[in-house]
């Protein structure tokens, strides 16, 4: 039993180690840039399948493995400084932080059109012994591991404390005007702190192939959840904490498997994370509760004057719309609900993200949830699927406004981190509550569309539901937005201080935009759920919010008509070039990017 | 009849700044009663703390002869206090009418029904079905904006629906006092309105905010242009370093040697006192 425990204590410290890697180069970037760098998960992935390639290719030794992964994954660090942050200098502020969630799509798309999905075996190139200590036993690969992290440490110490472009990345970090000013070349340390950051990422991502003896293009976003939650338990920017953050991390998850199994490693880890940014948002080793001050007023969408269709022009695209069935095209159809009920999904984000400007990472949570509802109560309570669906869409409100309302006191990037986690949770919940959900085996047989005797399920039934229920959601939310909400939800976004200060209460109105952007999702989730007729826990997940965000900022934050297009165009064009289906998630990815470069305000312009 | 703001011993540090120590005042019904001091005086900080967005450490604030301190801004807001922000915070995305439209938030009534617990859900039911009794409160708000904001004389009028944020520097003033009124304030609080004004918009502001004492609405001014505060002040306090160093009437202040000196020992932040914006 104690040999067990001290082995539990050694793989939590190797994986912490792991983390800290990942974690410290998070944190560097944050202090320099002020940015979540979302797409360092997908450089630790770059790093491991370097690695890889360089030991089944060119059958280098260790060191020189190392060397390629650390010299790929520094330039691979350098092109996201100048792709994801330099041109995007004075834009608005979740811009950067976009535009690497854009670069982490690219990048994985890249590797895994170069390496194939498939699973890849690292070889070993440590000596398989392993010491009996304490009952338990170290093997040589520990002590790698815990001998990087701590080499790493130790050379980074040096760098910051004792070089002169150390010292440039700390000026930067207290206060990149005043470095500025001081001479600092800002753009020269951001590309170093990227370069360095990046390249630690890579090494994080080779150690653990070799650890688990298995890498894949899956490991990309888990591997970037983890490194935030360890920031956050640190302190964002903190590098000292994100190293303590990493292995506090590392333990609570391997001590969560001893205790209640694999599945519920990263339900503890994501729970960790809410707890700390709802108590303590500034990491465990800051003084103060209050969240550093973020620069405010108008500067959080890009500003714009949203392109004003006519309504006879809506009123004939919509008309149009409900004719299409008669063209007698089955597959055209599909495409066409399937884009309507992307939709809705687009209406909610676009409500939450756009006009009160809180960017949700997790909404594809809220899809589950009014999935699961619909399909549960038409299953096991009886419920007629005419009920079940607005049902659904009522628990989703209820239950999207309270898990997010311990976020609803941050800010800009926090929210969105707050989002993705709570995300992750509602997935892992409904994966390990086996009880109600089935866990695993998931939820199949969930009864077709149907509405008071009329079969609905046809290709056309389907399709015409889905732009009834999209249209009649559409007006509601103009009508929202044409009422004292709108300008109430929109003062929140530009400045939620001064909105305070004129009687407007954050959380009310927060919530009633999460209650209404909640229901139109989970009708969303549960449309979907009776189409497909079969759900599971990862039907729903993070790349559906991903793409949810990308319509949105396509179509223009806040807009209505933009969000709907947006969908349309996401969800049909790909179809209409299925030859480069391969290519599907790697034209999401550049689009997003050339969007917030290029054309921040969207097609319809930002409301 | 109790002073509408009475200000007790107020201090507040950041880290080891003291930005305001011990800090007392009471404002009168009808009176305007200026701040000065030089930059970094700490008056700022004393309206954060005296308008809800900041604690203070220790003292207290009656407003209106309630005990308010560390209240929330929202139930100050509800209680009639309004205030502008130094550096502008108009939200930039909306509308000129918007933006004074949210100054009104406290205001509504009818779409707000002040029923626990079911309160917001009531609300959203009225803002998509918007009864009778709703749209008039929408239309006579507006009518109210609309007349407020031609207080501003032809700069605002012609430019309802321009989004705030292609306005003007000092366009962008207007529009936050414009918002403060819209709140039908009981005490209002300035913080230096027309910084970054030329002289002739100077004497514009001036002009409305002599209006504003007028109608006898009690007012807190913080302004650095002197003779704005000679003119429109019933009494002055001066601050230094967190601190009163005076307080009287504006002709006894001005020749107080205290405030002289302080002035003189600050004149680089005098001459930086502009923001840029
Ligand atoms: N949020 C804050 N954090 C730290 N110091 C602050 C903060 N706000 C104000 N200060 C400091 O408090 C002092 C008073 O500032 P302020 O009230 O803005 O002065 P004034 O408005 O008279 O120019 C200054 O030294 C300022 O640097
Ligand atoms: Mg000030």
């Amino acid at each position: 039993m104690g040999g067990a425990w001290f082995d539990y204590t050694v793989n939590g410290f190797v994986i912490g180690n792991i983390y800290a890697l990942l974690a410290v180069g998070l944190a560097l970037i944050y202090g320099v840039a002020n940015l979540v760098n979302f797409a360092h998960g997908s450089v630790y992935v770059v790093g491991a399948y370097v690695g890889w390639a360089a030991i089944t290719y060119l059958d280098t030794p260790l060191p020189v493995t190392l060397l390629c992964v650390v010299a790929v994954s520094a330039l691979v660090g350098v092109g996201i400084e100048r792709i994801g942050l330099r041109p995007l200098h004075g834009s608005s502020r979740i811009a950067p932080l976009l535009a690497t969630i854009g670069i982490a799509l690219v990048l994985d798309q890249v590797v895994q059109l170069v390496f194939t999905p498939d699973p890849r075996a690292v070889p070993m190139q440590v000596p398989e012994w392993r010491v009996a200590v304490g009952g338990g036993t170290i093997g040589a690969l520990d002590l790698l591991i815990a001998g990087i992290g701590l080499t790493s440490a130790v050379v980074l110490y040096g760098f910051l404390r004792f070089t002169k472009l150390g010292w440039a990345v700390r000026a930067t970090a207290q206060d990149s005007d005043a470095a500025q000013q001081m001479g600092v070349d800002v753009n020269r340390v951001n590309m170093a702190v990227f370069a360095i950051a990046s390249a630690l990422s890579g090494v994080s991502g080779v150690l653990v192939g070799m650890y688990y003896n298995q890498i894949s293009t899956a490991m990309s976003f888990e591997a970037t959840l983890k490194g935030i939650v360890a920031l956050i338990i640190g302190g964002l920017g903190n590098v000292p904490g994100a190293i303590a953050g990493s292995l506090i991390l590392g333990l609570t998850e391997s001590y969560g498997i001893a205790l209640f199994g694999t599945s519920y490693r990263n339900l503890f880890a994501f729970v960790l994370l809410i707890a700390m940014l709802v108590w303590r948002p500034n990491g465990l080793f800051a003084a103060r509760r209050a969240l550093p001050p973020e620069p405010m007023t108008g500067t959080f969408i890009a500003r714009s004057r949203p392109v004003v269709v006519p309504r006879w022009a809506v009123a004939a695209l919509v008309v149009a719309a409900a004719l299409l069935p008669l063209l007698g095209q089955p597959y055209l159809l599909q495409i066409g609900a399937n884009s309507l009920m992307y939709a809705m999904l687009a209406l909610s984000l676009t409500l939450v993200a756009g006009t009160v400007g809180q960017v949700s990472l997790g909404h594809a949570a809220l899809l589950a949830i009014g999935g699961y509802a619909s399909g549960l109560l038409a299953m096991d309570a009886g419920w007629p699927v005419a009920l079940s669906i607005p049902a659904a869409g009522l628990v989703t409100a209820a239950l999207g406004t309270l898990l997010v309302f311990p976020a609803f006191r941050l800010t800009g990037h926090y929210v969105s981190i707050a989002t993705l986690g709570i995300g992750e949770i509602v997935s892992l919940v409904i994966l390990n509550w086996t009880g109600l959900t089935r866990g695993a085996i998931g939820l199949g047989g969930i009864p077709p569309l149907e509405v008071f005797g009329f079969d609905l399920g046809s290709v056309e039934g389907t399709y015409w539901l889905c732009l009834a229920v999209l249209v009649l959601l559409a007006l509601l939310q103009l009508r929202l937005l044409r009422s004292h909400l709108g300008r109430t939800w929109r003062a929140i976004r530009d400045d939620p201080v001064a909105a305070r200060s004129y009687g407007v209460s954050g959380d009310r109105y927060k919530a009633l935009a999460f209650g209404f952007g909640g229901f139109a999702a989970g009708i969303s989730g549960a449309i979907t759920a009776h189409v497909y007729s079969y759900i599971n826990h990862e039907t729903f997940g993070a790349s559906i919010s991903i793409l949810a965000l990308t319509m949105v900022i396509l179509g223009g934050l806040g807009n209505v008509a933009g969000a709907v297009l947006g969908a349309t165009l996401l969800i049909a064009l790909p179809e209409a070039f299925r030859f480069l289906a391969e290519y599907r998630i790697l034209i999401y990815g550049i689009v997003l990017l050339l969007l917030i470069r290029f054309r921040p305000q969207g097609l319809m312009g930002t409301v | 009849m109790a002073p509408v703001l009475e200000v007790r011993g107020l201090r507040k540090r950041f880290g080891g700044v003291t930005a305001v120590e011990d800090a007392a005042l009471d404002l009168r019904e009808g009176e305007l009663l200026s701040i000065i001091g030089p930059n970094g005086a700490g008056k700022t900080t004393l309206f954060n703390l005296v308008s809800g967005l900041d604690r203070p450490d220790t003292g207290s604030v009656r407003l209106f002869g309630q005990d308010v301190t560390g209240a929330a801004p929202e139930r100050l807001a509800g209680l009639g206090l309004a205030r502008t922000f130094q550096h502008g915070r108009v939200f930039g995305n909306l509308s000129v009418l918007d933006n004074v439209l949210v100054g009104a938030h406290a205001r509504l009534r009818a779409v707000r029904p002040a029923v626990p617990v079911l309160g917001p859900l009531l609300e959203l039911a009225l803002a998509a079905i918007r009864p009778g009794g709703v749209r008039a409160e929408e239309a006579a708000l507006r009518e109210d904006a609309i007349r407020i904001i031609s207080l501003f004389g032809e700069r605002l009028t012609p430019r309802l629906d321009h989004p705030a944020f292609s306005l003007s520097y000092a366009n962008r003033r207007r529009v936050e006092i414009g918002r403060a009124l819209a709140l039908h304030p009981r005490l209002l609080l300035l913080d230096e309105p027309t910084a970054g004004m030329n002289e002739t918009e100077t004497a514009e502001m001036q002009e409305v905010v002599a209006g504003l004492k007028r109608s006898g609405l009690t007012i807190l001014l913080i302004e650095h242009k002197l003779e704005m505060v000679m003119r429109l002040s019933d009494r002055v306090i001066v601050m230094d370093n967190g601190r009163r160093i005076a307080e009287g009437l504006p002709q006894a202040v001005r020749h107080d040697p205290a405030v002289i000196e302080a002035y003189l020992g600050h004149r680089e932040a005098g001459a930086a006192r502009e923001p840029v914006p």
